[in-house]
């Protein structure tokens, strides 16, 4: 295999936004069909990525790595790499990228420049997961907001100048905290790279090579980077009260960027804590644990809650995702909890061991709760994957309903089972994903938080979250009912609706077959993830 | 001999033909009726074979209840651990292998009939295949992951199914109803595993139920929540998955669901009372029994446990025999009558009877089938009567099974008035519907526990036994469990006679009871296999020194109680014969339908007369509308919540944080205007010197302030960038 595969699979959506560009505009269809065959190709190079992730790399040492000066002044680099982390979230960026080309397929404003901003949106998403240096990570990052951006602006729905506003804003505002915070990181260490700023020697102030150059501030500065990285994460993820941008950009934007946007940007969140936050800071990010259980927590149940009072079915799935990225945020909580020297901080005192057992009551101890964390991570990361899949088939099953019935109101459809029942069924599949069914993949992600949370120091907080996973059953249950069920309205009576065709089913079965995959067999992905997050929680 | 490899390949292949069946159905055989019945059938009969096999081979294997038979497969890589997905059989499932498939197999070939004109005829086979895969693979899971898993996918199943007839608002608030109720017990049930999981690092049943190691380290923990009260883990992981319990099998405080989900097709409700749902929550609860045990000894202080599962059981069992007494609807006298057994099954946990639970299960499946495809074949017969008599009528033909009136729905027509399912329709059924009759009164029989010739008078006399045997040494929770009890079976019987006679005995009370017809059969087969279990399956289990019918029964008397109670890691003590009890039993049965006899069947109902216990008054209006339940969950739960729904995506998302949002928005737009002012009047007014280089940058700024977002955006970006590496050049440099 080319050494450079990384950089192929990034770089390449790139030749393909190009030979979008240079078609002709009017031939829409063969854009179209072009762009999904040309999306087919980083795909199965990305599959490669899949069947390397079971050779582990050694400790602190990346899979097809590559690295090239980049910004010597600054000592910034072209450092790529990926491990088992990165993996599954590039190859649902890559997965899902072709399935919302093809969902996209009636879009028939300015085909091309669609089509070229999917691309450019691909590149982005993609550079930002294998990216192993802080500032590369970050120019990808906030190139990832452009194409969304207009994506929104100039494709969606009626409120689409406030929504795109509002999310260019609130992104933008914490990108520029980010910014700042790797500034200081690398002004501390002396470097951008992660590996380097992973290990010992080089985390930022804490490792022995220091550049003191916050003499005097030592207790401020990592505090304010610390904060600066999750606040953007947190507002990605979104973890709530920072979430009220999602359910605006998510419901204005057309069906192919609500499913990219909830599928994989919401997942940059995710990742960045995960890949930066946690490693970076270990203390801080154990003493912030609680805060952001709580967060989470909130997330969860109040998202639900949120789900479940909209009457918009759109924004219905756009607040499931508030809930859905709570269980991303308690897994994070939990792998935080057990970070830097958990051991140390929760090992059985002699005192207590003298005492007998009981005097451990209530808790778990070292390597119980170091387990604990691990599953709960393993539990975020295959959350992000399983969210990504069952957001995007509902996003899209949404469309499809929208594109027919032109509206998505819930008080107004109704009966639909019946006069389109292919589509009824393929909605139930997609819904019970969404709504964790076991047999399906979002199951086996919300068990694994709820396990490692329930064996942390977050039993409460779990506890409550099943009031949001509660809440769960009772918004999908909604939706399915609003759409499918009763009798069929007077309007589609007389209009009869067309079932979903087969351009449609292409674009979502590949969903429900991934869903259904994971379900039966998240060894596929799990072992890889639990590899990097093993070798994380330590 | 069967060969243990066969045993171990089998026990996977069980759950799969359903499963698969519904696979094919949904994904095209479901064009074709024939070919989707012939599918639908040889899944569930290969399941039924391969069970069956399996029972077969491991019936006299030597301690099957501590060594089951089985294999596994690693599933899920998790931390240092990796969680096994298995397939085994041991005493408590192999007895489920036998049951459930049979009455699978029954309720399938009946629904070949029952359903054949329903539009959706294909996929109603589907979901019921899948339904009673899920069900198979409940029962060989290993492990309480796996349990899980197909416990949740019957869920769904039950959902779908009770919401069949979706386009009436009655029915898919009864699938939402039956969902959400139960996924409360689901939830509890899954904060239970992920507990069990932390503390005993495995969910294999094998590891923890028959390991006395780990059900002493489980009781011995102090809980992680209200630890400090003497509640050890052990209590709190099984009062958890005693809620999963509660939801799955319609106890007490979560029985709501289940009288609701006769809003499916009839075949539906016998899955779901007989073969699956209800049965797999007792399933669970028998299966969990060691550490329900263990939890009640109380290394720590606190001997809450089986308590609670009595309790529930007893006041469950009541409540139901209660209601059922005031309900016109003849499937809904069933449902009320199913939370009674399940009760009776529940309170057997409670006092310990472990193997006498696992029998009244047993038997109840069959009697229960029995009458619920009975109640299906009366309902189906007076619909056909109604039918007949308005055959010029309406032509949507089946959407009707399972209708139910006092909703008011869309299909109603020309029969607005008329429900098949009101017994008080009914009347003189006998001589219309002679085998649904038999069977249906001998099903009657076994649900009231008429002595000796019906399987319900064996298994409903074990459970009075051992809780007298616990009242004799003076257990109280055991004198309660015996009184409830009594008084619960008593009006068993009695609502049963008043079932009875209603529905078949005296003259009809309506023109489509008269012109009722017996069914084909594929419906009356079923009941007549379903009647001949429901009468000999209690001879499984007479106790050895029962007179008379100890020696009657031969080797297979006593023969359950040894076969279950081999799960235990103490063999349950056989109580020696007692007459009280027995004599108890039989005076109860017989004094029950002796009431209803005397107040139904000597002088059957004529049309237009009040039934009698109408006569009870305000006590009457209160069962007949459930003891309010349902009214109160609404305005006590479900309704607040929905308030709490509006309220916060109103108020708090759109009202306080997005405004918040605002006014830091406005007053950064302030600080951006004042800026510019300073900007305008002072920078400019200095800058005089060098205005013409100004001007030009000004004009060119000002091309950029184009209102366009992106433009700002890029411009951010670059400035950004820019400034960052300056920065550190000169910083570093």
């Amino acid at each position: 295999m080319s050494i450079n595969l990384l950089s192929t699979i990034t770089f390449l959506p790139l030749i393909g936004m190009a030979l979008v560009l240079v078609l002709p505009g009017e031939r829409k269809g063969l854009i179209r069909w072009v762009s999904v065959a040309f999306s087919l190709i980083p795909f199965a190079l990305s599959l490669n990525l899949l069947f390397s992730a079971y050779q582990f790399p050694p400790q602190g040492t990346y899979l097809f790595e590559e690295k090239m000066a980049w910004f010597p002044q600054v000592n910034a680099t072209y450092h790529l790499g990926v491990d088992g982390l990165s993996i599954p979230l590039v190859i649902l960026t890559t997965f899902l990228t072709p399935l919302a080309m093809l969902i996209s397929m009636s879009v028939e404003k300015d085909v091309k420049a669609y089509y070229a901003l999917f691309f450019l949106l691909e590149t982005a998403v993609i550079g930002a997961f294998v990216s192993l240096d802080l500032l590369l990570f970050f120019v990808f990052y906030e190139a990832s907001l452009v194409p969304m951006f207009f994506l929104i602006s100039q494709w969606g729905g009626a409120n689409r100048r406030y929504a795109s506003l509002k999310f260019i804003l609130y992104t933008m505002f914490a990108s520029l905290g980010m910014l700042l915070a790797i500034q200081v990181v690398g002004l501390a260490s002396g470097s951008f790279d992660l590996p380097y700023l992973t290990s010992e020697i080089g985390r930022p102030f804490v490792g022995k090579n220091q550049v003191n150059i916050f003499q005097g501030a030592q207790q401020v500065w990592p505090v304010i980077a610390f904060v600066s990285f999750s606040v953007a994460f947190a507002l990605k993820i979104p973890i709530w009260p920072l979430h009220t941008w999602l359910p605006d950009a998510h419901t204005e934007a057309p069906t192919g960027g609500s499913m990219m946007l909830a599928g994989i940007l919401l997942k940059l969140g995710g990742y960045g804590f995960l890949r930066m936050v946690l490693p970076l800071f270990p203390q801080a990010a154990r003493e912030f644990a609680p805060v952001l259980g709580v967060l989470a927590m909130l997330s969860i149940v109040l998202g639900a809650f949120a789900a479940w009072g909209q009457n918009d079915f759109k924004k219905l799935v756009a607040y499931s995702s508030v809930n859905h990225m709570g269980f991303v945020a308690m897994g994070i909580a939990v792998a935080a909890s057990a970070m830097g020297g958990a051991v140390a901080a929760h090992a059985p005192d002699p005192h207590a061991v003298a005492e007998g057992a009981h005097a451990a009551a209530a808790g778990y101890t070292g390597e119980a709760l170091i387990e604990s964390a691990r599953i709960a991570g393993n539990g975020a990361v295959l959350q992000m994957i399983t969210h990504g899949l069952s957001s995007a088939a509902m996003f899209a099953v949404v469309g499809i309903v929208y594109e027919r019935a032109h509206t998505r109101d819930l008080t107004k459809l109704g009966g639909l089972w019946t006069i389109m029942p292919k589509y009824g069924a393929i909605l139930i599949f997609c819904a019970m994903g969404s709504l964790g069914l076991p047999g399906l993949a979002g199951f086996v992600s919300e068990f694994l938080v709820t396990r490692g949370a329930w064996g942390s120091e977050f039993t409460l907080l779990t506890v409550l979250s099943m009031v949001g996973l509660l809440i769960t059953g009772i918004y999908i249950l909604k939706s399915i009912q609003k759409v499918l069920h009763g009798p069929v309205g007077h309007e589609w009576a007389h209009h009869p609706l067309k079932d979903i065709n087969w351009v449609e089913v292409l674009g979502v079965a590949p969903l429900m077959i991934a869903m259904l995959l994971l379900g039966i067999l998240p060894s596929l992905i799990l072992n890889p993830i639990n590899f990097s997050i093993s070798a994380l929680i330590r | 001999m069967i060969s243990i490899q066969l045993i171990q390949t089998l026990l996977w292949l069980i759950p799969l033909p359903p499963i698969l069946a519904f696979a094919i159905i949904a994904l095209g055989a479901n064009r074709s009726r024939a070919l989707t019945t012939g599918i639908a059938m040889a899944g569930v009969v290969l399941s039924l074979i391969a069970a069956w096999t399996v029972v077969a081979g491991v019936v006299n294997l030597p301690e099957l209840g501590r060594k089951p038979v089985g294999s596994y497969v690693e599933w899920l890589p998790v931390g240092g651990t990796t969680l096994r997905m298995g397939a085994a059989v041991d005493a408590l499932s192999a007895t489920f292998l036998f049951m459930v498939p049979l009455a699978c197999v029954l309720i399938f070939l009946y629904s070949t009939s029952y359903m054949a004109a329903d539009p959706r005829y294909t996929r109603f086979m589907g979901y019921l295949s899948l339904f009673a895969g899920s069900m198979l693979g409940l029962v060989v899971s290993d492990n309480l992951l796996m349990l899980f898993v197909f416990w949740e996918l019957m869920g769904f199943c039950s959902y779908s199914l009770i919401g069949f007839f979706y386009a009436k608002p009655s029915a898919y608030k009864a699938s939402v109803k039956a969902f959400m109720t139960t996924r409360v017990g689901d939830m509890l049930l899954l904060l239970g595993i992920a507990y069990l999981y932390a503390e005993a690092g495995t969910l294999n049943f094998a590891d923890i139920l028959v390991n006395r190691g780990v059900l002493e380290f489980l009781a011995e923990q102090p809980a992680i929540l209200l630890g400090g009260m003497g509640v050890s883990a052990a209590t709190l992981i099984a009062v958890l998955i005693f809620g999963g319990t509660v939801g799955k099998s319609a106890q007490f405080p979560l029985h709501v669901w289940l009288p609701d989900a006769m809003e499916g097709p009839t075949p539906v409700s016998a899955m779901i009372h007989a073969a699956t749902m209800v049965s797999a929550g007792i399933f669970l609860l028998l299966r969990f029994f060691p550490l329900f045990e263990e939890a009640t000894k109380g290394h720590l202080g606190s001997h809450v446990g089986l308590e609670i599962v009595g309790a529930i059981g007893a006041i469950t069992a009541l409540m139901g025999a209660l209601i059922a007494v005031a309900q016109y609807d003849i499937k809904r006298v069933l449902a009320y009558s199913t939370i009674s057994q399940l009760g009776f099954m529940v309170a057997a946990v409670g006092i310990g009877a472990y193997v006498a639970a696992a029998f009244h299960l047993l038997t109840h499946a069959f009697f229960k089938a029995l009458l619920f495809l009975g109640s299906g074949s009366v309902i189906h017969g007076v619909e056909h009567g109604h039918h007949h008599l308005h055959a010029a009528g309406h032509g949507s033909g089946h959407d009707d099974h399972g209708s139910h009136d006092d909703h008011g729905d869309s299909h109603g027509h020309d029969e607005h008035a008329f429900d098949p399912q009101d017994m008080r329709n009914m009347g003189g059924l006998a001589q219309r519907m002679p085998i649904t009759t038999l069977t249906f009164v001998l099903g009657g029989l076994a649900l009231a526990g008429f002595p000796f010739i019906t399987a319900g008078f064996w298994s409903k006399d074990e459970i009075l036994s051992s809780a007298y045997a616990g009242l004799l040494e003076g257990s109280s929770l055991h004198s309660w469990v015996f009184v409830i009890l009594c008084v619960s079976a008593t009006l068993t019987a009695f609502y049963t006679m008043r079932q009875i006679a209603m529905t078949f005995l005296g003259k009809p009370r309506s023109e489509a009871a008269a012109h009722a017809s017996e069914n084909p059969w594929p419906m009356t087969l079923p009941l007549v296999i379903l009647a001949f279990f429901a009468g000999v399956a209690g001879f499984i289990n007479i106790p050895k020194d029962f007179p008379v019918f100890g020696q009657l029964a031969g080797s297979a008397a006593g023969w359950l109680h040894h076969f279950v109670g081999q799960m235990l890691v103490e063999e349950e003590v056989a109580h020696a014969f007692n007459a009280v009890p027995v004599l108890v039993s039989v005076l109860i049965a017989l004094s029950g339908l002796g009431l209803g006899w005397l107040v139904y069947g000597r002088k059957p109902l004529e049309a237009g007369e009040t039934d009698p216990v109408e006569g009870l008054g305000s006590v009457f209006t209160f069962l007949h509308n459930r003891m309010y339940f349902d009214e109160l969950y609404r305005s006590v739960f479900i309704n607040p919540l929905q308030k709490i729904a509006d309220f916060y995506s109103v108020i708090v998302d759109k009202g306080i944080i997005d405004a918040l949002l605002e006014i830091g928005y406005t007053i950064a737009g302030g600080v951006a205007e004042g800026f510019k002012l300073f900007d305008k009047y002072v920078v400019t007014g200095v800058s005089d010197l060098t205005g013409a280089a100004f001007k030009r940058a000004g004009n060119w700024v000002r091309e950029l302030q184009t209102g366009q977002v992106q433009n700002y955006l890029l411009t951010g970006i670059a400035l950004t960038a820019v400034l960052v590496i300056f920065y550190l050049f000169v910083f570093r440099g």
